[in-house]
């Protein structure tokens, strides 16, 4: 039962992240990600 | 068992920061691959990281004029949740690895845990809440833009990979540094001086990353299932277990980083680890 369990939420897990891809969240994400985070680092 | 797991530990941590030209030029790596990110706790301004840090994603999200909730970071965490629970923290951060390094060093007393133990591990789902969900969210500036809290007030993850790696690195980084680097430098060498004493103080009591996955580890594919019949709670797994944890009661603990020891303890062989917790499972 456990692994069904597993299976959905992993299911649900893949799903959601398309949702997010969709979104373009994926964008926000990498333009933090590929400039120094100054914040991060203890600067900013 | 042991050598396994830090073998993986330090192939994931070279892998997840196997950039090393950022390393020689003191600058981040900036491919496709920082849009994917990696399932521990690794900054995505160290030098070396080639993904993205989930919590460091889950903040820039939220904090972002333009989005209010992530389903991406969400279905992340579920995701990697279901498959591996804190598994992720045992075998693939590379702050784990550290403090496992760490507390190998020889010092006068090692303790599993620190006093009040069983109300701080909650203390990592308070910062969780605060600083990485609702700070971001709530403190925006003019243009509806949040900080990500966690990382700038709390992530020693950070100060060591990213901060201090770049203050070495770049001469910009160095005289930009003033009372905010201080501060999080404090956190860090606080965290690192108590590693060698008490095992994973950081992921015990602070790390929100560890906080989420731990919530998945009831229910994840990589789990821990104790034989019944063989089992006679004698209660050595206990005493094996670095996070403290009476395995033979609770297998499938929050706080459980499935490094194995208990496994290995155990005089009847009635623990078993794997994806669907080895053979035991029901």
């Amino acid at each position: 039962m456990k692994k069904y369990k597993s299976l959905f939420i992993a299911a649900a897990g893949i799903g959601l992240m398309i949702v997010g891809i969709y979104r373009q969240e994926v964008v926000v994400l990498y333009e933090k990600a590929i400039h120094i985070c100054l914040e991060c680092v203890g600067i900013g | 068992m042991k050598k396994k797991r830090t073998f993986i530990q330090l192939l994931a941590t070279a892998l997840t920061n196997g950039y090393v030209l950022g390393f020689t030029k003191g600058k981040i790596y900036q491919g496709d691959l920082k849009k994917i990110c990696v399932p521990g706790l690794n900054c995505y301004s160290c030098p070396g990281a080639l993904g993205s840090c989930p919590i460091g994603s889950l903040q820039a999200v939220l904090g972002s004029r333009n989005y209010r909730f992530s389903f991406y970071m969400l279905g992340f965490f579920m995701l990697v949740g279901a498959l591996l629970g804190r598994a992720v923290c045992g075998f693939l951060c590379p702050f784990g690895l550290l403090q496992d390094l760490l507390y190998k060093i020889p010092f006068f007393k090692k303790v599993k845990n620190l006093p009040g133990h069983k109300y701080l591990i909650y203390l990592k789902y308070v910062i969780l809440v605060v600083f990485v969900i609702l700070m971001p969210l709530i403190f925006v500036d003019i243009i509806g833009q949040g900080s990500p809290w966690f990382c700038k007030l709390i992530c020693p993850a950070g100060t060591l990979e990213g901060g201090w790696t770049l203050a070495l690195l770049s001469p910009e980084i160095r005289e930009s540094i003033g009372w905010l680097f201080t501060w999080k430098s404090f956190i860090l060498i606080g965290i690192l001086i108590l590693s060698m004493g008490v095992y994973r103080p950081f992921c015990k009591y602070v790390c929100p990353l560890g906080g989420i996955y731990g919530l998945f580890n009831p229910i994840a594919f990589y789990r821990i299932s104790i034989d019944e019949e063989k089992c006679t709670k004698c209660s050595v797994c206990r005493k094996a277990c670095p996070m403290d944890i009476p395995v033979y009661e609770t297998p499938n603990s929050r706080e459980c980083i499935r490094c194995g020891e208990c496994k290995a303890a155990c005089p009847h062989q009635a623990i078993k680890i794997g994806f669907g917790g080895g053979r035991n499972d029901k």
